[in-house]
């Protein structure tokens, strides 16, 4: 393809660029290359509730900032497979993770950000239903969060 | 029986509105409707959602149409007589006949039919004409390709036809998409305007197999704006269609694109045009339906007018909302091409110093039709229509279907179902389209197919859970009531037969819904079973079309729709000026 890299292959380079840790309600194989010196976070991913997720993964709770920008659609159109991106100008930031409230393990993905990365993740994640997605980003050892409610429709129109 | 002109002159005024300070005008009897004094140097006509409907119609406007919370008695929701008062219009005018549902069935026969697209036709002219063909822009805001069974079979052929003579420069889309990618394309080949889409993009896979789009680095399908210049000025219009296209229709017609709201995407794009185009003016050619506009314009600066549909509102003056960089007009301009919106601007530069707005009701026995497009009609309903013109019923009473709960028209559709399909339960969609059908007059398949003419008409039966069954009820009322506009996705209540239920609008999801009863008096049960009859789901099915399962019905002269329990029980909405009665 001779067209000038455009935001979908941008975000391809990044995602190649940021660590997987784990995703939360796939089948997970090996451990990654990049998480060498992390230990895969079993517990964190098990556990039901965002709350106790969030408790096991970084034994502290977060404050909302303004400086994540998570993007998310209102209203999902395929519930299996809905775009999730974030990106934030916080500083020093070490990792980002996600967690959608009402899946059967809140947890769906924590990635580990390397030093001079430019903190942005896009991810598609599963749904069970309608509820909210939030972002947890670990800053200068501080952690802040962004939420937004994503709907998962059976479908059907008026207008 | 035609209006007399006296009766009109007095019956019909022209609201006018000014930046961020309405005033109203509606009442003047000292010039005829359609004679607008002149004002600025460009002129946009905006029509919507016309469904299609080349000749003029019976509709009526809703009887409920609730808003919750922030938008409880703030247009669009108001109804009756609380909306006559808000906007000022006489009870007994044919105004009042044309935005209200307001003794409908008393003012039908005195006014008139709406709409038509040979008399559209005459108006636009006219008022183009007025100003100068170098000085006016005619805008459609989608849902033109559907809505009648010819439109339907000739999958918006015949409408871009019309289109084309009638001189549509720019639209946007919703039902458009319903044909399918190829179908779509096609039509536009054959469209002289252009189609706008700001918030349409390519899949990941789409763009990854090199899908075509207008633009392969955004990955945008569509072009998202034009610029036209107008008494000297350029005026840009940005087109925003439906967003939720593969959710409210089944995805199988748009695999490989993406819809929504795309509000970063909007306002970067305004923002280009202001500062490298240097626009005078930016106008929002949307299809979000209004509740959706009016939190739009309170978050993305840099629009002067949001000219909006998909809600069928028809709201005579604009809402003014601030935000961040000043102020948005937002507009929503009817239905079934009952109303022609004029959009008067003066423009100077890099601004918009003053607007005015009228909502024409196109009264059908005022204006003469255009005999070119009268002829392109009959041409086109020609090769089809003899088929549908036997009549098949003659209804008992008013057949109306826009609600926001339930209306005779579609009763009569689940009643036919259940009969037909054999089934406990009908559901049948919301849908704002399908015109009303007066008490007495014969109505024919054509008219039956201005109620169902869709491309997934199949119908089901199916077993669901008394479970699955109220949550397809939450789900579907969430659209209407979501305290948060942007979950909205427009549209009523999908409508049930054999079931009546209470309604909390201002409860959260999943706590909306209770009380349900089958007609014969019992408990739905949640882990019970039940046969669900319905049509236009977003899964494929196998079974007749829709129109084929109600004509056999009306044709074996049963014409009632029953409903034998209470219906649909409102609570905690007493007061609201969006209800007259319950409905």
């Amino acid at each position: 393809m001779n067209a000038p890299p455009g935001p979908l292959a941008t975000r391809r380079l990044i995602l190649a660029s940021v660590a997987l840790i784990g995703l939360g309600n796939l089948p997970f194989g090996s451990r990654p290359a990049h998480a060498a010196n992390d230990k895969y976070p079993e517990d964190a991913f098990k556990q039901k509730s965002q709350a106790d997720a969030i408790k096991s993964l970084y034994g502290r709770s977060a404050e909302p900032s303004d400086k994540i920008k998570l993007d998310a659609p209102e209203i999902a159109e395929n519930g299996a497979v809905v775009p999730i991106s974030v990106t934030t100008t916080l500083d020093k930031v070490t990792s980002i993770s996600f967690l959608v409230a009402e899946n059967p393990n809140a947890l769906a993905a924590s990635y580990r950000i390397p030093e001079g990365t430019i903190p942005t993740v896009a991810n598609r994640l599963k749904m069970a239903k309608t509820t909210n997605v939030l972002v947890i980003v670990e800053a200068d050892g501080k952690l802040f969060s962004a939420t937004k409610e994503v709907k998962v429709t059976v479908g059907g129109c008026g207008g | 029986m035609a209006i007399r002109r006296r009766d009109f002159l007095k019956a019909a005024g022209a609201a006018a509105v000014s930046v961020g300070l309405p005033r109203l005008a509606r009442g003047a009897d000292s010039a005829g409707i359609y004679d607008l004094e002149r004002f600025g140097n460009a002129r946009i006509l905006h029509m919507t959602d016309t469904h299609a409907q080349l000749n003029p119609v019976y509709y009526r406007e809703p009887s409920v149409n609730l808003g919750i919370g922030e938008m409880a008695g703030q247009p669009p929701h108001l109804v009756g007589r609380a909306f006559l008062d808000h906007f000022g219009i006489r009870p007994d005018s044919a105004d009042a006949y044309a935005f209200t549902c307001f003794e409908f069935e008393k003012s039908a026969p005195r006014f008139g039919k709406l709409g038509g697209f040979a008399h559209l036709k005459t108006l636009i002219d006219r008022l183009r004409s007025d100003v100068g063909g170098a000085h006016s822009l005619l805008l459609d805001g989608g849902d033109l390709w559907q809505g009648t069974g010819l439109a339907n079979t000739m999958q918006g052929r015949d409408m871009v036809e019309v289109a084309n003579l009638l001189g549509i420069e720019a639209m946007t889309g919703h039902w458009e998409f319903t044909y399918g990618e190829q179908v779509l394309r096609d039509n536009l080949e054959r469209f002289k305007g252009e189609f706008l889409a700001q918030n349409v993009f390519l899949t990941e896979e789409a763009a990854f197999n090199d899908a075509v789009a207008f633009d392969k680095a955004t990955g945008r399908v569509f072009k998202p704006s034009t610029i036209k210049e107008l008494g000297g000025h350029r005026v840009a219009v940005i087109g925003q269609a439906f967003p939720y296209v593969p959710i409210a229709h089944p995805k199988r017609f748009t695999p490989d694109w993406t819809f929504g709201l795309r509000e970063d995407e909007l306002q970067k794009h305004v923002e280009v045009l202001r500062r490298s185009e240097k626009v005078d003016a930016v106008i929002l050619l949307s299809h979000n339906g209004m509740d959706v506009d009016l939190k739009l314009a309170s978050r993305v600066t840099g629009i002067d007018v949001i000219l909006g549909g998909h809600t069928h509102d028809a709201v005579p003056q604009p809402v003014a909302v601030k935000n961040a960089g000043g102020t948005t007009l937002v507009t929503n301009a009817g239905s079934n091409g009952k109303f022609l919106a004029v959009l008067d601007l003066a423009l100077d530069k890099g601004k918009v110093s003053d607007v005015r707005y009228h909502l024409l009701p196109v009264y059908s026995e005022l204006l003469k039709p255009d005999p070119a497009m009268a002829e392109l009609i009959g041409k086109v309903r020609a090769a089809h229509v003899s088929d549908w013109s036997a009549k098949i019923a003659t209804p008992d009473r008013l057949l109306y279907r826009r609600g926001n709960f339930q209306g005779p028209m579609d009763q009569l559709i689940c009643t036919a179902l259940r009969r037909e399909l054999d089934a406990e339960i009908a559901l049948s969609p919301g849908f704002r389209w399908g015109v009303t059908a007066l008490s007495g007059q014969p109505m024919t398949m054509e008219d039956l197919l201005a109620e169902t003419a869709i491309s997934y008409p199949e119908t089901y039966v199916q077993e669901m859970t008394g479970a699955q069954i109220k949550d397809v009820l939450e789900d579907v009322c969430d659209n209407l009531f979501n305290a948060d506009p942007y979950y909205q996705q427009g549209g009523d209540m999908v409508r049930a037969g054999g079931l009546s239920y209470a309604c909390t609008p201002a409860n959260a999801i999943g706590n909306r819904i209770s009380e349900l009863r089958l007609d014969n008096g019992q408990a739905l049960e949640a882990h019970g079973h039940y046969k669900v009859a319905g049509w236009a789901s977003v899964n494929a099915q196998q079974g007749a079309p829709v129109w084929d399962v109600v004509a056999k019905y009306l044709r074996s002269g049963r014409m009632t729709p029953e409903r034998l329990g209470p219906g649909v029980t409102l609570k905690g909405v007493d007061g609201n000026p969006g209800m007259v009665g319950q409905g």
